[in-house]
């Protein structure tokens, strides 16, 4: 701290973690994930979010970028991310090896409303990166399982090589208490056995639901959402009921700087998680 | 509160001895118009001047400083743009200012870089005088009843001094001989006078009350295209105005080495990259779009959160759009008062 301002007495919400890379390895081409552990060990195993909530993560000299957190609080210690390649920021973590030290603050945002989800059924649709935020959502309802009703997961990807946590996803169509259904646009391999067409076609295969006790997660890029929208509310699940994460630009990630907002909504604090109900009255769309 | 006088001749000479306490910052003439700067020559220190260039949050914020100093061992804190400093010559607009940018940075987290530069300045207001681009009437920011330490109002002979804070009175306790505690039946009558005049100096005025309906009506309506068509997107209008706080960070590395800086500096939202997401993608690539998030912003979101406009007044986006977008123009706009010599103007220019 500066010699002459002893007297600055705040704590500085702007002040990265030091954090170290434990592990980090490609899922697809242009996207890898990234195990994170605060170094201070009290700091790490007190660290507490929810799911869909997000960092800010800093590589010192480059800057600092948003990143939802993709592992479950309820596997305390680590944080995971998958983190696609970008530009500046993402270029600098793609090139750290694993021991690195990186800057980490957060958790931000408001996060997934769980104790509303407890004792419903849960439809979580992911398309491409949204896999990010929404395992972390995916991996807590299965560590808590006895705390929702149904649990369904539809994942979209392009094809089979660039859909996120391939292997974990298909390791999890074993479980009897989660329906997984998996789907590319188009099998570039031969090999895919399963479902092949855009994420909405998974719907037909979703036994049938109690819409009124449903809710529905969606993340995946903004072109996803206006399809996989239309078929849940023909499902009739209630708008307030469908949850939805959105980007936005974000370079302080606590309500400071401007960039995320949308009319008087701040992403950064009152996202980036919103029901659909919510989306509709704002005004600059997704 | 306390109220006291002091003497014209004895102003200049009181600054100069609490200007050994702390810098002193007060508006000085550059060019034709005024600017904040830290002064000691008193002399040149400007008692009759509208708005400054920028707004004094540039003391609080300036447009660029540090806020980490980076190097291998990591971030470092750098509070070096916090300084003990006394604001003089602050209009009642701006000193509103400052307690809308207050509750901003407060709100939810704590902004220390703000906050402390804030709490290591002592505020000295002045009072003023409308001209022809003025209307903090119409936002009820032409007078102020908190949020200075003391507050001069200029009545020709003398200075009514208004004491808001402890360390106001302690300023005043420096050179108690230059004050006078006793306040006439004619001072009373002289300052009601003086008070009645500024108000009727005020010419003009818009109806924030109806705006956030018609922001809310008139959303889709081409006046939007009209103003975006005009916009330069250069930003100034934002760099002006008092209650603006949007910025942006950057990380700075010294050329040669690991060390470096974390640097933060002020950003508009009326600029093209400032929306713009991974993969190109922008959710207010055009101008129009852009310049609704700014007047919806102050004019309709703040309203309804607040009950008062996030703008007090002061007509700096009016003396400085170079295409004449302001609250001005788009306000009367909306209201539909279309005979508004600066809504006539604008629409002449742009529909030539
Ligand atoms: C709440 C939230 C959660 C996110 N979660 C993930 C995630 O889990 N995985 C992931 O890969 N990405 C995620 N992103 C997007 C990620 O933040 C951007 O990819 C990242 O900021 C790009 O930084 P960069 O320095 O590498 O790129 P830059 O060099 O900054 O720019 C590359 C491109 O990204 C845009 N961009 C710059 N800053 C941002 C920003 N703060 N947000 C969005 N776009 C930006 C630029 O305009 C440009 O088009 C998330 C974004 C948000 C807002
Ligand atoms: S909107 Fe214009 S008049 Fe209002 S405070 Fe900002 S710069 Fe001043
Ligand atoms: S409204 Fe005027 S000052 Fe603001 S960005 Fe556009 S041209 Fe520049
Ligand atoms: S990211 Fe800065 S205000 Fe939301």
């Amino acid at each position: 701290m500066n010699g002459e301002n002893k007297h600055i007495t705040h704590d500085n919400p702007f002040l990265p973690e030091p954090a170290r890379i434990v592990r980090t390895y490609y899922l697809t081409e242009d996207v890898k994930f990234f195990q994170v552990r605060i170094v201070d060990m009290e700091k790490a195993l007190s660290f507490n979010y929810s799911p869909g909530q997000f960092g800010m993560i800093s590589v010192l000299g480059t800057g600092d970028a948003p990143f939802s957190i993709s592992s479950t609080p309820s596997r305390p210690g680590l944080l995971e991310f998958c983190i696609r390649k970008a530009g500046a920021v993402t270029n600098a973590l793609f090139r750290m090896k694993e021991n690195s030290l990186i800057g980490f603050r957060g958790p931000y945002g408001n996060g997934f409303p769980i104790e509303k989800m407890k004792d419903k059924d849960i439809i979580i649709i992911v398309g491409g990166l949204g896999a990010a935020p929404l395992r972390s959502v995916l991996l807590y309802c299965l560590d808590n399982r006895d705390q929702f009703r149904r649990v369904s997961l539809l994942h979209g990807a392009k094809k089979p090589s660039e859909m996120i946590f391939r292997e974990e996803f298909f390791a999890l169509k074993q479980r009897e208490d989660l329906e997984c259904h998996l789907s590319v646009d188009k099998d570039d391999t031969g090999k895919w056995t399963e479902n092949i067409g855009v994420v909405t076609t998974l719907f037909s295969l979703l036994e049938e639901i109690d819409p009124a006790n449903t809710y529905a997660l969606v993340c995946g890029p903004p072109v996803m959402y206006k399809f996989v929208i239309k078929e849940l509310v023909n499902l009739n699940i209630p708008k307030d009921q469908i949850l939805m994460t959105l980007e936005r630009r974000m370079k302080c990630g606590i309500g400071k700087c401007g960039h995320c907002a949308i009319d008087y909504i701040y992403t950064c604090l009152d996202g980036p998680v919103f029901t659909y109900w919510d989306v509709i009255h704002m005004r600059e769309l997704i | 509160m306390r109220v006291i006088k002091l003497n014209k001749e004895n102003l200049f000479p009181f600054l100069e001895v609490i200007s050994e306490k702390a810098d002193l910052w007060a508006p000085v003439k550059k060019g034709d118009k005024h600017v904040f700067k830290v002064v000691d020559d008193f002399s040149k220190v400007e008692l009759s001047t509208t708005r400054t260039i920028l707004p004094p949050r540039k003391i609080f914020l300036p447009p660029t400083f540090s806020m980490f100093n980076i190097s291998e061992k990591g971030y470092e804190e750098d509070f070096s743009h916090v300084t003990k400093k006394i604001l003089f010559g602050i209009h009642p607009c701006d000193i509103h200012g400052l307690l809308t940018l207050d509750n901003f940075f407060k709100q939810d987290y704590l902004d220390p870089y703000y906050l402390e530069a804030r709490k290591n300045t002592l505020i000295l207001g002045l009072s003023c005088w409308p001209d022809e681009y003025c209307f903090a009437k119409s936002t009820n920011t032409h007078i102020i009843e908190e949020g200075f330490d003391l507050f001069f109002t200029d009545l020709k002979d003398f200075f009514l001094v208004w004491i808001g804070s402890s360390q106001g009175d302690d300023l005043i306790r420096l050179k108690p001989e230059f004050f006078d505690e006793n306040l006439t039946d004619t001072d009373i009558q002289t300052y009601i006078r003086w008070q009645t005049e500024r108000d009727k100096a005020y010419k003009w005025g818009i109806n924030f009350n109806a705006l956030p309906d018609l922001i809310e009506l008139k959303y889709r309506d081409s006046l939007w295209e009209k103003l975006g068509d005009a916009c330069l997107a250069c930003g100034s209008c934002t760099n002006v105005c008092p209650t603006c706080n949007c910025y942006n960070i950057m990380d700075k590395q010294f050329l040669g080495g690991k060390d470096g800086k974390m640097i933060r500096y002020w950003d508009a939202c009326t600029l093209e990259e400032y929306s713009e997401i991974a993969g190109g993608e922008n959710f207010r690539k055009k101008r129009a779009d852009r310049l609704k998030l700014w007047y919806t912003h102050k004019l309709q979101a703040y309203i309804s959160k607040y009950g008062k406009p996030s703008c007090v007044g002061c007509g700096r986006c009016i003396v400085t759009c170079p295409v004449d977008i302001n609250v001005r123009t788009v306000g009367k706009a909306l209201l539909g008062e279309k005979e508004d010599a600066f809504w006539l103007r604008f629409n002449k220019e742009v529909t030539k």
